[in-house]
């Protein structure tokens, strides 16, 4: 029952964050705005579509989107929502989750060399460098929870109660920043990539999905929700562990926290500069390890 | 060296036997040294058969002295020494030298590159197509070649950008144009229809219709010694500056959308749109068509649209100084622009870049402060804005306050407005002088633009020249990108925004 209830929740975090992106931008920019489910919509029609392949591409650029959504399904599946239980779960898992979403993004990095396009090959190169960027931030923050849970599996992480502590408050609320700001890279969110942009020359991830249409572009974007999903639930986990440990809490707050972010942000600021992008996540990473480290002289009980 | 000396007020054309004949040699020696001085650039310098002879003429501009000086010279039609080429010294003149030898094949001897310039319907080398332009390679093995265009996502006109990138960063950007042209300079010729012709002019390019039509209309007058009135004339500037005013604040927000900006993008929206409904309620059009016409008009002020402009422009400057501000003091945006896509002003002079791109660069090029026509000539002048880092910020700056300007110039000269009772209808019949040639200067909200029309013996247009800002100014675009990385390429692009189809013709 809780782990039906756990995968169901999860589908309606992916499902929603984008909807409030977009009402969340729409408000802010005084707009009408798109109707919630758009998005949906949109990959519905898009599932309807044939597809149509250049002929240059070969079987790699068929196989990558169902790479890229199959990776994320699965990476879903091992996230807890607060008390409730995940699908699968055993002893490692968080290494297993960070490796799923990088094996999609190189399904997807593949692929966009395959066409030879000079643009999707830039965009692979950009994609690359940001993923092998962003990597080391994702494994410190796993690394993080682990040593000061004492777990590998997400469950277990999160499923043991935890009396309140202020140091774990201390940690789970980093660690959570930490998630959000992760979060904003890996789906290409402003400042690091601007989805809504149709300049090839300074896109990331769309560039590599140009050559895409119908079924395998549905694929890649409920990937990408997926994606968002799952790191916002991390985030929202890891504040529910402060305090009101329910799956009632984390699922809204899940949608909230990245989806408010995100829209904010996009409606504020101005993308970065595409070379001050590898800054800005490696200022993530260095984020990740000082977290690492507080959590490591907060665990040894050092009075503070 | 002897020129025909005449000013941008002067209400009348000019003889074509009035305009010394020179030899070559003198004016080139002659060019050769003026143009080295900032005060001197060429608006116009074209080929026209002329009998069993090519005529050249030259329109040159004296910035300092107000101005204009115009001279000709004549090569027998089947000569084939080579002139020497003012471009290896001024590459200012490389769209006039390359224009001519595509369509006369005319060869300058030292031409740097006379790769051709339109691939026009009229041109020489039938081989010579779209589709084997010569790019520009170079060799390596870490470069690698980026093909944009000719056909671009969503609505911009096409053209073909090459760049050549080591990386992400880019060493040399090739722009081909070309695929617009549409022959409007011959259709100017093939028609005596005044009305087709004023029609034609206002779709020159569609961002910059009044300005082209005023051009027009200019050298219309100007053939038919037809002076217009002080309140027409106030009226044609009333619409050019709501036209820079509405392209000035589109292109803001237009920065701001490519850095992914949504506040600023929405709001320079909301106000583009503000303005150019103004055009609409005024003629009917929102890009002004149909309201300069040559001779006279069918949209003469009203007391009531007096009213409406003035209350509209005063809303539109003051909510477009608050984003501006706002725009101007972001440092996510300044980060994007500043130091970014860089023309120095030697390099602006060098390749002749003309209008609020120059301007950004510390180039003072504004035909409104230096050959004022019409109002522009009376108290308060025009007093043009210079930045000096030619960045992108600096043209963004440029145009934040070309639109306060603007503004102020609406309003000085509307509220002193006297709607007159008697305005002339717009004359389609009139004669044309004949063997005169005439010319519109007018500076668009993308620069100056200089019109030329000679007239045959019986009084019918024979030549129709075109010159639009963008003829130069592409050149600055591909000289601002390089050393950028090529992510920036769009808001470099954007904060020239020149125009295909005025290029192409």
């Amino acid at each position: 029952m809780g782990i039906a209830l756990n995968t169901l929740l999860m589908l309606i975090v992916a499902i929603s964050i984008t909807g409030v992106i977009n009402r969340c931008r729409a408000i802010l920019a005084g707009r009408k705005g798109l109707p919630f489910f758009q998005h949906i919509y949109n990959v519905r029609l898009l599932m309807r579509k044939g597809a149509v392949y250049s002929t240059t591409t070969t079987a790699l650029f068929r196989i990558a989107p169902a790479v890229y959504l199959g990776s994320a399904i699965v990476a879903i599946l091992f996230i807890p929502i607060a008390d409730l239980n995940p699908l699968i779960s055993f002893e490692g898992d968080v290494i297993c989750f960070a490796y799923l979403l990088a094996l999609g993004r190189f399904a997807l990095i593949l692929a966009a060399m395959d066409t030879g396009s000079s643009f999707e090959g830039m965009g692979a190169s950009r994609e690359a460098l940001y993923g092998a960027l962003i990597e080391p931030a994702i494994m410190v923050g796993f690394a993080t929870l682990a040593m000061f849970c004492g777990y590998t599996s997400f469950a277990d992480i999160f499923a043991h109660e935890q009396s309140f502590n202020l140091h774990l408050t201390i940690v789970m609320l980093l660690t959570a920043y930490l998630f959000i700001k992760i979060a904003f890279v890996e789906s290409g969110r402003v400042p690091v990539d601007d989805p809504r942009t149709h300049l090839e020359l300074t896109m990331i991830h769309e560039v590599m999905c140009l050559d895409y249409c119908g079924i395998d572009m549905a694929m890649i974007q409920i990937a990408g929700w997926l994606k968002t999903a799952s790191l916002s639930m991390l985030a929202a986990n890891a504040i529910a562990a402060t305090g009101c440990f329910h799956w009632w809490f984390a699922t809204p707050l899940a949608i909230l926290l990245t989806g408010l972010s995100v829209g904010v942000v996009e409606s504020t600021q101005a993308r970065n500069k595409l070379v001050r992008n590898t800054t800005f996540i490696v200022t993530i990473s260095a984020l990740a390890a000082l977290i690492f480290f507080i959590g490591y002289l907060l665990q040894l009980n050092i009075n503070i | 060296m002897h020129y025909y000396i005449t000013n941008n007020t002067s209400t009348e054309a000019v003889a074509i036997k009035d305009i010394p004949e020179v030899e070559y040699a003198t004016l080139y020696n002659d060019l050769k040294e003026r143009l080295k001085q900032e005060q001197y650039h060429v608006a116009h310098y074209f080929a026209t058969p002329d009998e069993n002879r090519l005529m050249f003429y030259i329109v040159l501009l004296d910035d300092k002295e107000h101005q204009i000086m115009l001279a000709r010279f004549a090569m027998e039609y089947y000569d084939d020494i080579a002139l020497p080429s003012l471009t290896a010294l001024h590459p200012a003149l490389h769209p006039f030298e390359r224009e001519i030898t595509e369509l006369y094949n005319v060869h300058f001897g030292s031409m740097p590159w006379d790769k051709p310039l339109r691939f026009a319907e009229a041109r020489r080398n039938r081989n010579s197509t779209i589709d084997n332009y010569p790019f520009y390679t170079i060799e390596g093995e870490s470069l690698h070649e980026v093909n944009v265009g000719p056909i671009h996502a969503g609505i911009i006109e096409p053209g073909a950008f090459r760049f050549i990138c080591n990386g992400e960063k880019v060493l040399h950007l090739e722009i081909a144009l070309g695929y617009q042209h549409r022959g409007v300079e011959s259709e100017f010729t093939s028609t005596n229809n005044r009305l087709r012709q004023t029609l034609l002019a206002e779709s020159i390019a569609g961002d910059s219709a009044i300005a082209h039509t005023s051009a027009f209309a200019a050298a219309i007058e100007r053939l038919s010694d037809n002076a217009i009135s002080d309140s027409l004339a106030t009226e044609r500037i009333v619409a050019l500056e709501l036209e820079r005013m509405a392209m000035h604040i589109a292109d803001t927000g237009a920065l701001s959308m490519d850095v992914g900006y949504q506040l600023g993008q929405v709001a320079c929206e909301a106000l583009r749109t503000m303005t150019i409904n103004t055009t609409q309620a005024w003629c009917g059009n929102r890009f002004g068509k149909g309201l300069i016409r040559p001779c006279g008009t069918n949209k003469p002020l009203t007391k009531e649209k007096v009213e409406m402009i003035l209350s509209n422009v005063e809303q539109i400057s003051r909510r477009y100084a608050e984003v501006s501000d706002d725009i101007q003091s972001s440092p996510t945006l300044l980060s994007r622009f500043e130091h970014c896509g860089i023309v120095p002003q030697n390099e602006m002079q060098r390749i002749g870049g003309v209008g609020m791109a120059a301007r950004a660069s510390g180039l003072l090029r504004d035909i409104r402060s230096s050959h004022p026509w019409g109002a522009y000539n009376t108290e308060p002048r025009h007093d043009s804005c210079t930045m000096h880092d030619g960045d992108v910020m600096s043209r963004l700056k440029v145009r934040c306050e070309e639109v306060q300007q603007s503004a102020q110039r609406i309003k000085s000269l509307l509220e002193g407005y006297t709607t007159s009772e008697k305005h002339l209808r717009p004359d389609y019949e009139c004669n044309l002088k004949p063997s005169h040639l005439s010319f519109g200067l007018i500076e668009g909200w993308r620069g100056e633009i200089c019109h030329v029309a000679l007239t045959d013996d019986k009084g019918q247009i024979s030549t129709y020249k075109i010159k639009e800002p963008s003829l130069h100014n592409w050149l600055a675009l591909a000289l601002a990108v390089r050393g950028e990385g090529i992510s920036d390429f769009p808001i470099c692009n954007k904060s020239f925004n020149l125009s295909y189809c005025g290029h192409d013709l």
